[in-house]
């Protein structure tokens, strides 16, 4: 693929670009679901393509095809170049982007099984039986489940030299159990909601996720919903299980830390940031216990964040963002790094396929887990009353990242040290940096897992990325409860 | 871009490749083109070229979809051998008909479905919009930025696109549009104004009108003031209602009657909004966009959802229609027939209206008339991050954003703190007191519709953010 982007750098040059880069992309994805004993889909897809970007009298241009003839090429490249002068027309400064040395790489997503290799009866197989499981609790009304498996191999070669050839492999599996009763309905999700849990890794998560086995309990918690007192509204101790605060992490501190949001660059769409340039190493943002990192390295784990290089080339890295409760660092690229006084990009440009412009976005925002050996059993043990909040149900944060608000699928009550009730149309409400200060107690690492989500959407035209958050269940004291059914 | 001609040849290959009992192939691609700047700039400036084809089979009531944008032998090939090594592996669905033929859906066989929608939504002058043209927009936009000491961020885009669908029954569909877009936040020290609005004819675009109101809401709402949590009467401006009626459609489907997951479950037939709510589905409305058929090629026809705030009826797609029929629910759905608003086959989620019209009332009001008639109320200019809390009661979170007005003793007297609300769209289309003539609008919450602006009551805001 080297001599077709070199076409592209070639003939971007010759036009006066001052720096390109090709990404040449073939995606293939696989999506299989059922619905009460049926299959719902069973799709499969490719897509592949090349683009090119380039800086030209200054500015940005991009331009994207499905030709792969050099003719193509060269007019896809003349096309970047006519853009970025245009961009030119508007501007305030030159883009100046952050020394990098050019990468010559091969990178793959470790992999045991590839999933596109496992039969799809068996893959359907396994869904129905899922799917029979969950209906066979009286009760339930609606059965839905998942299998998601995508491949994407990527060429990326710079007018400086760098040429990273890199493959990723996502797998994603779940399912949900509705019950509809009166004027309720009730939902339980596992190993999440919308979607379930999605990691870089081959089919072997799937073995790893225990689907059938848990299909039957999903199912009568959404039925004894029904029959659950509603969540109290007031001010209570609460205790997050690891997949609602992978999403409190995800939209609470991934996105306000990303650099293009706190720059204005996002500000028509997706919003701005409360995290202000001053703020960095200055702002107490959580308490002692919160220590956050974003790291796209492997050894981080398979999240959906987790890669060799991103897509300007630069190797993944491992970024400090809060510190004993101290906010860091931000999430940066080779444009945006010098406005943090970096010299070096934090690694984080990614982009959905190969017709969209690379942007910032999120790799594994992780909350590290508690040092001291804690598990969710010991630590309901030690609270006198709270409540226990599980799966997320439904999620908003106002445009700067302060003011959010999420429910939950199901919720427990405290008391003691103990679960004594169930609780549904559990909530929670805050201002973020107020929430993680009040966070007194994270499980440690044998509770942690690396929660995908597989669909944040950030970027016009709009881009969806899979992004990676591990987390261990926490208590936060004194939270706001309930006022998401104030209303009713 | 692929032209319709072209796919049909595209489409006889295919067939050629083929040993299935029924074949479908559903062609979608185009150019898109935007422009993006913020901070008075523009940082961001893409352009692309794709074209795909998704290919159907089915086997002896199996079913299943590949696709790809290779459309050379090889790839088609092989495109056509996933889909079919796809329905192979399926289990039988009772529920699926065979293929419409172009009587079924809708047309002659000779016409099939009309090619192009009424009135015509591909104009030139759209489709060949250059990054030059852009720019200048943009320029315009940053003057006007400049000019009120503001900053300003936004897109102006435009697009041509195409998508068509041809069957092994001799059904074949097709239909192109242009679309142009142009979207304008201006920023000021602690407030900020957004416009956007789009249309297939890029004549119809403003940029430097729709930068002069954003510019004006922000400063108009500069310093602004906490208003507490509580219950007010809302003036909604067309997008902000836009924003959050468009998290009741996907209930307007047979198939989520049929799944229970629908708040109009046991409520069709019933007085459900206010009486000033009449909603149609209208694909054939003159400002609205889309082609005319659906995901198996069947005419889009105009329903009658909601009149006069009682719930008439829900879209099917041909094989929900028939399951209804049969169903338990058959008495409680209203009329019951194949509407052309499918999803393409096989999907799990049926239908959904995608053309939605508000009808408007007879004693429309204008903006300024409802802010006249307020003794004390605010004015919400858009919604952001709108999600569901209740899926029956229909209760919905999200955040003003982007201009939210005091309005006192008949004027709009300073800017508040955005607010969080925690309403259900039951009782908010319950409160409505005045709507405005219906416009086309378009924001980021919900796909576009023509909508009125909404004077609301009792309209409860639980909490108020740090801006």
């Amino acid at each position: 693929m080297k001599h077709v982007a070199n076409w592209g750098l070639n003939a971007a040059a010759g036009r006066g670009a001052t720096y390109a880069d090709v990404r040449i992309v073939a995606q293939r994805s696989r999506a299989l679901t059922t619905k009460n004993g049926k299959v719902g889909s069973a799709s499969d897809a490719e897509s592949v393509g090349m683009s090119v970007r380039v800086v030209a009298d200054g500015a940005w241009g991009f331009a994207a095809s499905a030709e792969f003839g050099r003719g193509a090429v060269e007019t896809t490249a003349a096309r970047a170049v006519e853009i970025a002068k245009a961009s030119a027309r508007v501007r305030q400064q030159d883009v100046s982007l952050a020394a990098e040395k050019p990468a010559i790489a091969e990178w793959t997503t470790p992999h045991r099984i590839d999933p596109f290799t496992v039969p799809v009866a068996q893959n359907i197989e396994l869904l129905l039986k899922i799917d029979a499981e969950l209906r066979s609790v009286a009760g339930i009304t609606l059965a839905e489940t998942n299998l998601n498996f995508n491949r994407e191999e990527q060429w990326f070669v710079s007018s400086e030299g760098a040429d990273v050839h890199q493959t990723k492999l996502s797998t994603g599996a779940g399912y949900a159990a509705y019950a509809f009763a009166g004027n309720e309905i009730q939902k339980r999700s596992y190993p999440n909601s919308y979607g379930g849990q999605w990691q870089n890794k081959g089919y072997e998560l799937i073995e790893e996720l225990k689907l059938v086995e848990n299909a039957r309990r999903i199912a009568e918690e959404a039925v004894a919903l029904h029959h659950a007192d509603q969540c109290p509204e007031g001010t209570f101790d609460i205790i997050l299980d690891s997949s609602q605060l992978a999403l409190q992490i995800h939209e609470s501190v991934g996105h306000p830390i990303e650099l293009d949001r706190v720059l204005g660059m996002e500000a028509n769409f997706a919003g701005t940031s409360f995290l202000t340039l001053e703020k960095l190493r200055t702002l107490r943002y959580g308490s002692d216990l919160v220590n956050v990192v974003a790291d796209a390295r492997q050894e981080h784990g398979p999240g959906l964040g987790t890669f060799g290089y991103d897509d300007e080339g630069v190797p993944a890295q491992c970024t400090p963002i809060i510190t004993n409760g101290l906010f860091t660092g931000y999430l940066s690229s080779r444009e945006t790094a010098h406005t943090i006084g970096e010299t070096r990009s934090g690694g984080t440009l990614r982009a959905e396929g190969w017709n969209r412009l690379p942007m910032i976005r999120m790799t594994n925002v992780s909350l590290q887990a508690g040092e001291k050996p804690l598990s969710l059993e010991q630590l309901i043990a030690a609270t006198d009353h709270g409540i226990l909040m599980q799966t997320n149900r439904s999620w908003s944060i106002d445009d700067k990242r302060y003011n959010f608000q999420f429910g939950c699928e199901i919720g427990w009550e405290i008391k003691g040290g103990k679960r004594v009730r169930m609780l549904k149309n559990p909530s929670y409400s805050g201002i973020t940096t107020e929430f993680w200060n009040a966070l007194d107690a994270i499980c440690s690492r044998d509770e942690w897992t690396l929660w995908g989500t597989p669909n944040c959407g950030k970027g016009q035209p709009q881009q969806v990325m899979g992004t990676g958050h591990g987390a261990a269940p926490s208590r936060f004291r004194g939270i706001k409860v309930g006022s998401a059914y104030k209303s009713a | 871009m692929l032209t319709k001609e072209q796919a049909g040849d595209l489409f006889d290959r295919i067939k050629r490749l083929s040993t299935a009992d029924e074949i479908e192939a559903f062609f979608s691609g185009g150019g898109f083109a935007l422009t993006r700047f913020a901070n008075n700039t523009i940082h961001q400036n893409v352009a692309e070229e794709n074209a795909t084809v998704s290919v159907r089979t089915v086997f002896g009531g199996r079913t299943a979809r590949a696709s790809t944008n290779k459309f050379d032998d090889e790839s088609l090939r092989q495109v056509v051998q996933a889909s079919e090594s796809l329905a192979k592996v399926q289990h039988p669905d009772p529920d699926l008909l065979p293929m419409p033929d172009a009587r079924a859906a809708g047309g002659t066989a000779e016409a099939a479905v009309p090619t192009q929608a009424v009135p015509s939504r591909f104009f030139a002058q759209t489709a060949s919009i250059t990054p030059q043209l852009r720019a200048e927009g943009v320029k315009k936009i940053v003057g006007v930025a400049d000019r009120y000491k503001l900053t300003t961020a936004g897109v102006f885009s435009s697009a041509e696109s195409f998508e068509g669908i041809f069957n092994s029954r001799g059904l074949t569909a097709w239909h192109t549009q242009t679309l142009a877009e142009v979207s304008v936040t201006m920023l000021a020290e602690d407030s900020s104004g957004w416009q956007k609005v789009n249309s297939p004819d890029v004549e119809n675009l403003d940029p430097l009108a729709l930068a002069e109101t954003a510019a004006k809401k922000a400063v108009d709402s500069a310093r602004p003031r906490e208003l507490p949590a509580g219950k007010y009467t809302v003036i909604f401006e067309p997008a902000a209602v836009l924003d959050i009626v468009g998290f009741m459609f996907w209930d307007y489907s047979g198939m989520a009657i049929l799944d229970q997951r629908s708040f109009l479950s046991g409520r069709i037939g019933t007085r459900v909004f206010g009486e000033y709510i009449t909603i149609w589905d209208d694909v054939d409305h003159p400002l609205q966009t889309g082609s005319p058929f659906d995901g198996e090629g069947v005419r889009r026809e105009h329903v009658a959802l909601v009149e006069n705030g009682v719930v008439k009826r829900v879209v099917y797609a041909r094989a929900t229609a028939e399951r209804m029929k049969r169903s338990e629910y058959r008495d409680k759905a209203g009329l019951i027939e194949a509407t052309g608003h499918g999803f393409l086959l096989p999907n799990e989620m049926g239908e959904m209206p995608q053309n939605i019209v508000f009808a408007p009332a007879g004693d429309s009001r204008t903006v300024d008339q409802m802010i006249s008639a307020t003794e004390r109320g605010l004015l919400v200019t858009r919604l952001w991050y709108i999600r569901e809390v209740d899926p029956y009661e229909k209760i919905l979170t999200g955040m003003t954003r982007d201009g939210t007005f005091l309005v006192e003793n008949g004027r709009v007297q300073c800017g508040v703190r955005n607010f969080r609300f925690n309403e259900s769209l039951i009782h908010m289309l319950s409160n409505v007191e005045a709507m405005s003539e219906p416009v086309r609008s378009c924001g980021e919450e919900s796909f576009d519709m023509v909508v009125p602006a909404m004077k609301v009551q009792e309209f409860p805001f639980t909490e108020v953010t740090k801006f």
